[in-house]
């Protein structure tokens, strides 16, 4: 009477040894139909929706979003006929606490989540659990066993078939003259044998275990195998490069510290996959930082009459509703001053050799999220009313923190703001997302002493930067574009009643 | 200018092609291209109510099939999603005693060729080859190398020439079906080669999807697909993929002309691939949103539907009917992978020799000896 059923994380490409957990889409206690999507996860080659397997009620989440899985564990558990009242615990047969780690295992893990092949499954490295043969001692010949330094591989004992008397492998000594006699013959067929303890051919190993090997300064004919015909395997090289390590610290150390490996061994840095947003931002500004020719000016205003408008606003009936805050005037004074100056909304097309100056601003506002940064676009902002600018900010900013940010709301963006003075830095030196010829970086805004009206007051002052595409604008439009949302800032019922 | 043909517009790739169902579901009569072809289709409400069916059967089969990859019940999937139209329209259009040489990714001509639907999933989930009998149902088993099929098409409509098959209005016509990305292999342009000076009865089926796995069609080809036709010495035409009269219509008459022993024709379904490439891929790397939302507009089964409720040919209840139908076969087709029995090791002898060998008995034979000589019994 196992009706609770346990999905395990499949194997969503083709030799995939590893998934992560992007967002779970039911929770506990959630009823949930077959094939309804139930979980995203990101794998090295795609992030996906998996449906779910059967319809019934969610009773467990193994993983959190966020969490790494190797491809074969329980992600969540299912009661498929919820109607016949309450389980016990003792009706899930594998529970995940007790599942066997190796269980479905496809492969084996390798860094990057995935075993390195071509198409299909793929080569095990892990070492296979092979059933014993009839007749044959029992101890599995493929055992690994703990391998002893190369010097004392010699007879080993653990060697369940020695034919041939096991040279002493150095690394430095020439194997020929010490296998006296190249014995063949063996007892067993060659194909299935366990490995001979000594080898008298060339070194056996697989073309990434000999990359492996060459990469960490390992001497593969110095190695005992403990792979299939004594090949040496990844592992062997790992252990034989610590070994190296530690030898080489051994050398190196001074008085003052003893555990020198801690020093070298990596344990006090923490590594970070690169991917899904992050690979995206990163490739995006390197992308935009190499290729379009940046300039940056800034601008400090003083916007104290620009608080008073918003005050003005927030009194008002049209925005009873409508949270707003100093961006929506930044992002006006942008919208503004991109009528004055058209050619500052525009994209280089080298393909082409054209400039492609846009009728519309789908303006992106920098957003950081839990995923990363990303810049949402207000499509053809600059026919929106002022209220509705305001809801159309304050929509893509909540989309983009619960990270629902539909892949459309992300392309197509033609000139972006970022809000760095949210926390609470001045100005920036922005770089532009690419196909984009501006961003504006909105700094905090600050009472500061100020020169109004001839004396010095306190003002609320915040400073602008501009960055813009040099291939395009020059110095005297990216100036008449900034000091126009400047002005703008300074006034803006003065600046609307002139301009519009 | 014919009406219907080469209309600029968003909609339609410079150059025009065949359509008689726009997008909204407007019908266009008939359509001539210059060089004075006239294509229409006269269906009965019950025929266009059988193309309907076909298009949501056919995407409701693969959708599960999609879930079954993703549940792990398939080692991989290359889904049909966007292309239904372009498959049905010709795959309805083949005659009884037309040979199909398909892709990895025809589901559609397969079922429209009456084989059972759990056919291909023996291959996907690695329980079996994934064959069926190519004579019985005239549709070669599934071929995954790209473009090779077309050789095979190509020698096997040679063959129908020389045994005298054609020239008459029951003759026995070839389609080879590929993708846009195929049209860049050695295989494809050779039997363009032969097909041509051979005058073989073929119809070259290139669903032209948009991208070969990653790669857009601007990196396949400087002009329309179609066009390459004429440097082979046969006509190439262009149909909109997404409507499923038109398809049906120009594929008629381009099986109708191979077997007459009018020679080869090649048409480009214009049509757009909604999924990826296949379960392993991820197409949001390689294109945009915007793009996908485009063609969402151009579904081959909504402007069906919108055409057969403006004709009030189709009622809701229809629509409710097929719905339900589709997913009843869906889930027996869920059932049936899920009890799919796995193989036996020794199996892999098998299918080697159609009569056997004396070589493959004696590996078979020590290879059961050597599974027998293991502790436990089974596999």
């Amino acid at each position: 009477m196992s009706r609770i059923k346990e999905f395990n994380l499949p194997d969503l490409g083709e030799g995939l040894t590893e998934g992560e957990i992007l967002a779970w889409l039911v929770k506990v206690g959630d009823t949930i139909e077959l094939n309804q999507p139930i979980v995203e996860v990101e794998t090295a080659k795609a992030a996906v929706e998996i449906p779910a397997k059967w319809g019934g009620v969610v009773t467990r989440i193994f993983h959190e979003a966020g969490t790494v899985v190797e491809v074969g564990m329980p992600i969540i558990a299912i009661d498929t006929d919820p109607s016949a009242g309450p389980a016990g615990p003792s009706d899930t047969p594998g529970d995940g606490t007790s599942a066997d780690p190796e269980a479905g295992l496809i492969g084996g893990p390798a860094p990057g989540g995935r075993t390195a092949i071509l198409v299909g499954y793929g080569p095990k490295t892990t070492t296979a659990k092979r059933r014993a043969r009839i007749g044959t001692p029992s101890a599995s010949p493929t055992a690994a066993t703990p391998t002893p330094p190369p010097a004392a591989a010699a007879g080993s004992p653990a060697a369940p078939v020695a034919v041939v008397p096991a040279p002493v492998a150095q690394p430095v000594a020439p194997p020929a003259p010490v296998s006296p006699e190249p014995v063949l013959a063996s007892p067993e067929p060659a194909l299935l044998s366990p490995a001979p303890a000594g080898r008298t051919g060339p070194v056996l190993a697989k073309p990434p275990v000999r990359k492996l090997a060459r990469d960490l300064g390992v001497d593969l004919a110095a190695i005992t195998g403990t792979g299939p015909m004594g090949s040496v395997t990844r592992e062997d090289v790992q252990r034989a490069a610590e070994g190296l390590a530690a030898e080489g610290t051994a050398q190196t150390v001074t008085v003052e510290r003893t555990p020198a490996t801690t020093v070298l061994d990596g344990s006090r840095e923490q590594r970070i996959p690169v991917k899904g947003v992050r690979k995206l931002t990163a490739e995006n500004m390197v992308a935009s930082a190499f290729t379009a020719p940046h300039v940056t000016e800034f601008l400090t205003v003083d916007v104290t009459r620009s608080m008073k408008v918003l005050e003005k606003l927030k009194a008002r009936p049209e925005f009873a509703e409508t949270r707003i805050s100093p961006l929506l005037l930044v992002a006006k004074a942008v919208l503004l001053a991109v009528k004055r100056n058209p050619m500052v909304n525009s994209t280089w097309s080298g393909s082409t050799g054209e400039i492609v100056v846009k009728d519309y601003v789908n303006l992106g506002i920098a957003a950081a999220t839990q995923r990363g940064l990303i810049v949402p676009n207000v499509k053809d902002a600059g026919r929106l009313t002022l209220r509705e600018l305001a809801e159309a900010l304050n929509t893509l900013v909540l989309t983009a923190k619960s990270g629902k940010t539909p892949p459309s709301d992300m392309t197509g963006g033609t000139l972006s703001i970022t809000n760095v003075g949210v926390f609470g830095i001045d100005t920036g030196t922005p770089i532009l997302p690419p196909g984009e010829s501006a961003i504006l970086a909105f700094g905090a805004i600050r009472p500061t002493p100020w020169v109004h009206k001839g004396k010095i007051k306190v003002r609320q002052v915040t400073t602008l930067g501009l960055s813009f595409d040099h291939r395009i604008i020059d110095g005297e439009l990216g100036s008449r574009f900034l000091r126009d949302v400047g002005t703008f800032l300074e006034d803006p019922e003065a600046a609307m009643l002139s301009w519009t | 200018m014919a009406k219907g043909e080469s209309v600029p517009g968003s909609d339609i790739p410079a150059g025009g092609f065949v359509q008689l169902l726009t997008p909204d579901g407007e019908r266009i009569d008939s359509v001539t291209t210059a060089d004075g072809a006239t294509y229409s289709v006269d269906f009965t409400d019950e025929e266009y109510r059988g193309l309907y069916r076909d298009l949501v059967t056919v995407r409701r089969l693969d959708t599960e099939a999609t879930a079954l990859q993703r549940q792990g019940e398939l080692g991989i999937w290359a889904s049909l999603l966007g292309q239904e139209a372009a498959q049905v329209g010709s795959g309805r259009a083949l005659r009884s005693q037309d040979m199909a040489f398909p892709t990895y990714r025809e589901h559609g001509v397969l079922y429209c060729r009456g084989i059972d639907p759990i056919m291909p999933f023996g291959l996907f989930r690695g329980v079996d080859q994934g064959g069926w009998d190519p004579n019985e149902f005239k549709f070669n088993t599934y071929t995954i190398v790209i473009g090779s099929q077309t050789l095979h098409a190509t020698g096997y409509a040679m063959g129908v020439t020389m045994d005298g098959k054609t020239g008459s209005p029951d003759g026995e016509a070839v389609i080879a079906y590929f993708g846009d990305g195929a049209t860049s292999q050695g295989e494809v342009n050779e039997s363009f080669v032969w097909s041509g000076v051979f005058n073989a009865p073929i119809v070259f089926f290139c669903q032209n999807n948009q991208y070969a796995i990653s790669e857009p069609l601007e990196r396949q080809t400087r002009v329309p697909l179609y066009q390459r036709a004429g440097g082979y010495g046969f006509p190439g035409i262009r149909v909109d993929g997404n409507d499923v009269l038109a398809t049906y219509a120009v594929t008629r008459a381009a099986l109708d002309n191979a077997r007459n022993g009018q020679g080869p024709t090649l048409i480009e379904a214009y049509t757009y691939r909604m999924g990826a490439h296949t379960s392993s891929d991820d197409p949001t790397r390689y294109r945009n949103a915007g793009e996908v939302e485009a063609w969402k507009a151009k579904d081959p089964i909504s402007r069906l539907k919108a055409f057969l409720t403006k004709q009030k040919v189709a009622k809701k209840d229809f629509f409710t009917e097929v719905d339900e139908d589709a997913n009843k076969q869906a889930l027996a087709l869920r059932e049936r992978v899920l009890a799919m029995p796995d193989p036996q090791p020794v199996t892999l002898f098998d299918n080697v020799y159609p009569n056997g060998s004396p070589e493959i008995d004696a590996q078979r034979k020590a290879f059961i000896e050597y599974q027998a000589s293991f502790e436990g019994s089974g596999h």
